[in-house]
């Protein structure tokens, strides 16, 4: 297995520490020429998705962690920046009047659609050598991972986030008109007041954010312990044949998508019972 | 006579007046109309407000009450005709005044943020927040709810708490849009009680209510308003002991629905 | 003052700040590292393993981290040409040496070769197995009207195809569409288009022996000359690029032609098969 290299990259130091810590011993074939995951290859015989998964979480093969965890930095990261964008653009959209108003909002919901291999090809442009921002080097980096699907949940989180703040606008608008409150402490006040209900307009974004393969695989170029993510990984697995393994992967990226989302209805709901 | 004869009447009142050192008054309304999609909810309403005692707007459910208080507020502005608070324009007499509404609007907060959140808006020194917090949460009896959270208090108290929020910083007009609808008597009696010691401490308050003993109780003026006019603008005592205007006189007769 | 209501900001909190810890992460995973280059290179290299069994051993003696890229032979010369890459290692001579008459590399370097190979169902009604020529069997398979499935992506297993197919005499462009299928993608998405078809196609040999999809395909054709498959090496000009590091990629090309690197080429093996066949030292040692 090809993993026993040393690397210093920060986000793989992260996966080591962590494994050291779960008491994880590295490969037996230190440099057995298997490729990655070959243990779950030969269940092309036996083609169970499910099945494969299972034991793929279950032996916890390093590379696949690593993956992993990759997929939720990038896209967690990409949420992370496009929300403190776009909660505050959101809410500015749903409490100013300006000209052209309408057609933002119209512009915001058209590009909720935007499809991830035009992001990831106008961030290549962007960031490739010969473009503007070619001398930051950030191509075939996880940082452009981030970039482009920061690009592509923008929309989605300020476009969400708008509604509910203008919800909730309904409400607090004559209170906090009567109070005096600038612009900037309105939109403070109903982004802090909202976080819960917000949490879904995040969540939003972070499901198109992890179930993306067309943005990643161009700006990150899938490179293998970089910028290989869960999606990237599907899509070469499947152009390998290995069918199984590519459908266990997609078990898996559901079951996270799943549990992250479901963790975040609780939390919302449970804070929204309580606190309306 | 909805434009003439309030309109005297209130100046023959004010000048038996005699505290009228407040900033923001007299407050003064000429020939105010409002209206909505071509309907007219305020009629030419003109008054002169120089008493800094407790003046009550009374009237029937969809009188124009809420509206006329906005309208002096600054939250609505006039479709015709102007309102002034002293030599002060509304929008500028906005920032010495609060106001609450009959559904009390909390915060998704503590009962202490709730008030922190206003300290926080006007810019006061953190240090003197919590002081000013714990001052107005003694005098609206809430005291030892300061770290419940604002929608799990009882209506009597959410009202007391919007009314402790508003006057947190002492404002110079207190604005109270039907301070007690929907509460149980004792309830009603909490925030009643509330409004008698603010009103006591100089603090201008103009206030909303379809309640007549509550009128009785609070008012030491009061202005009664039906389908939008205003009918009647005088001392509470000559008012309930002989309205001038035959609605009003209805009204308290109970002809009227409240 | 401060009670059970400050669970909720605090969990909230938390979150915020376990997301901007992730962006942290990544941004500093993302500060490059001098000794890593990049190289673009071919599916085909990639997905047979070929790369995760020699980069592991090149790392261990020198310390530089490769990334590979792996895409078309046509796409990897276009990133390489943008800069974004250090190194190219690709399969079509003609591209090559114009990327380096055109000022945009350095020196072309042989590393090794393989094999294309005509795949087709096993039933075969064609009837191509056996021929000797490969511009022979296209003709056969365009003749009788069966599905062949075209790479379509400007790789350089497209671009041999292409070639063949110039040399049967034969072209097939207007069929697209009909029996001549253009894929637009990948060798292994290919090979499974055309297992889903019941088609023919050409594939390198690397991609077809570690493809884990074969259906009811098998090689049918192999040997032929003209579907020999070599591969080469080329730094990226820091005349054109500054950035490119030149040191570590050279570093990394003078290590496949090495005796060691070729012997690590020579010694790859999928299901027993040698892959690759290096082209520096021959028989490996």
């Amino acid at each position: 297995m090809v993993r026993c290299w040393r690397s210093k990259r920060a986000s793989e130091r992260m996966t080591l520490c962590v494994l050291m810590r779960t008491g994880f011993r590295t490969h037996e074939t230190i440099w057995g020429r298997r490729r990655p995951y070959d243990r779950f290859s030969n269940m092309n015989e036996s083609p169970s998705a499910i099945g494969t998964a299972l034991s793929m979480i279950a032996t916890l093969d390093a590379d696949l962690f690593e993956i992993v965890l990759l997929s939720l930095q990038v896209s967690l990261g990409a949420v992370a920046i496009a929300s403190i964008i776009a909660l505050p653009l959101g809410a500015l959209i749903a409490l100013q009047r300006f000209p052209g108003r309408r057609a933002v909002v119209i512009l915001l919901n058209a590009m909720m659609g935007l499809p991830p291999v035009v992001v990831g090809l106008m961030v290549y442009v962007l960031l490739s050598r010969a473009g503007p921002l070619g001398s930051m080097g950030l191509l075939f980096t996880p940082t452009a991972m981030v970039i482009a699907q920061s690009i592509i949940v923008l929309p989605i989180i300020a476009a969400l986030s708008r509604q509910t703040i203008a919800d909730l606008h309904e409400e607090y608008g004559e209170y906090l008109r009567s109070l005096g409150c600038t612009p900037m402490q309105s939109i403070a006040t109903l982004l802090w007041d909202g976080r819960f209900r917000l949490l879904t307009a995040i969540m939003a974004g972070f499901g198109r954010a992890i179930a993306e393969v067309g943005a990643v695989i161009i700006v990150g170029g899938n490179i293998q312990h970089s910028t290989r993510v869960m999606t990237t990984t599907i899509a070469l697995e499947t152009s390998k044949g290995n069918l199984a393994l590519a459908l266990g992967l997609g078990v898996m990226l559901l079951t996270l998508a799943l549990g992250i989302n479901a963790a975040a209805l609780v939390i919302s709901d449970t804070a929204r019972r309580r606190y309306g | 006579m909805a434009d003439g004869a309030p309109h005297t009447e209130a100046r023959e009142y004010e000048q038996r007046d005699s505290i009228a050192k407040h900033p923001l008054l007299p407050l003064v309304a000429r020939g105010v109309d409002f209206g909505i999609n071509g309907q007219r909810i305020i009629d030419d309403v003109s008054f002169w407000i120089g008493s800094s005692g407790r003046t009550v707007i009374l009237g029937p459910n969809g009188a124009g009450k809420s509206v006329m208080l906005r309208l002096c507020h600054g939250l609505l502005k006039p479709t015709r005709g102007e309102i002034r608070w002293g030599d002060m324009s509304v929008a500028d007499a906005r920032e010495q005044q609060a106001m609450t509404s009959q559904k009390p609007v909390l915060l998704r907060r503590t009962v202490n943020d709730n008030l922190l959140h206003v300290l926080r808006v006007k810019g006061v020194p953190l240090g003197e927040r919590q002081a000013l917090v714990d001052a107005a949460l003694e005098q609206a009896g809430l005291t030892d709810l300061g770290g419940r959270h604002a929608r799990d208090l009882s209506g009597g108290q959410q009202q007391r708490l919007a009314i402790a929020r508003a006057f947190v910083l002492k404002p110079k007009v207190l604005l109270l849009d039907e301070p007690t609808a929907n509460l149980d008597p004792a309830a009603v009696r909490g925030v009643e009680e509330l409004i008698g010691a603010i009103g006591a401490a100089g603090t201008k308050i103009l206030m909303t209510t379809h309640d007549i003993a509550q009128a009785k109780r609070l008012a030491a003026d009061v202005m009664f308003l039906n389908q939008g006019r205003l009918l009647e603008h005088a001392p509470a005592m000559e008012f309930f002991s002989s309205p001038k205007d035959p609605v009003a006189a209805r009204f308290l007769a109970g002809e009227l629905p409240a | 003052m401060r009670s059970k209501t400050n669970s909720s900001p605090t969990t909230f909190t938390r979150l915020v700040a376990a997301l901007v810890l992730g962006v942290l992460a990544i941004a500093s995973a993302a500060l490059g590292e001098p000794r890593s280059i990049i190289v673009a290179s071919t599916t085909s290299t990639q997905n047979s393993g070929l790369f995760a069994w020699l980069l592991p051993q090149f790392t261990a003696e020198t310390g530089i981290d490769v990334q590979v890229v792996a895409v078309g032979t046509g796409q990897a010369i276009r990133i390489a040409t943008n800069g974004d890459a250090d190194l190219l290692l690709v399969h079509h001579e003609a591209s090559e040496r114009k990327f380096v008459s055109d000022g945009l590399g350095l020196a072309r370097h042989p590393i090794m070769h393989n094999d294309f190979v005509l795949v087709g169902p096993v039933a075969d009604a064609a009837g191509v197995r056996g021929m000797s020529e490969i511009t022979v069997a296209l003709r056969r398979i365009a003749e009788s009207e069966q599905i062949f499935v075209s790479r379509g992506d400007d790789s350089g297993t497209h671009k041999k195809e292409l070639e063949i197919w110039g040399a049967s005499g034969f072209d097939p462009r207007p069929a697209s569409g009909s029996w001549y299928r253009e894929a637009g993608s990948g060798m292994g998405a290919t090979l499974n288009t055309t297992s889903a078809m019941g088609g023919y196609t050409l594939s390198d040999r690397a991609s077809w022996v570690s493809f884990g999809n074969k259906g009811d395909m098998e090689i049918l054709l192999e040997g032929d000359p003209p579907l020999n498959n070599p591969y080469a090496a080329i730094v990226v000009n820091p005349e054109r690029h500054p950035h490119v590091r030149v040191r570590e990629a050279q570093a990394f090309v003078d290590w496949l032609t090495s005796a060691r690197g070729q012997a690590a080429i020579a010694a790859f093996r999928v299901d027993g098969q040698q892959l690759f066949f290096p082209d520096v030292v021959p028989d490996g040692r």
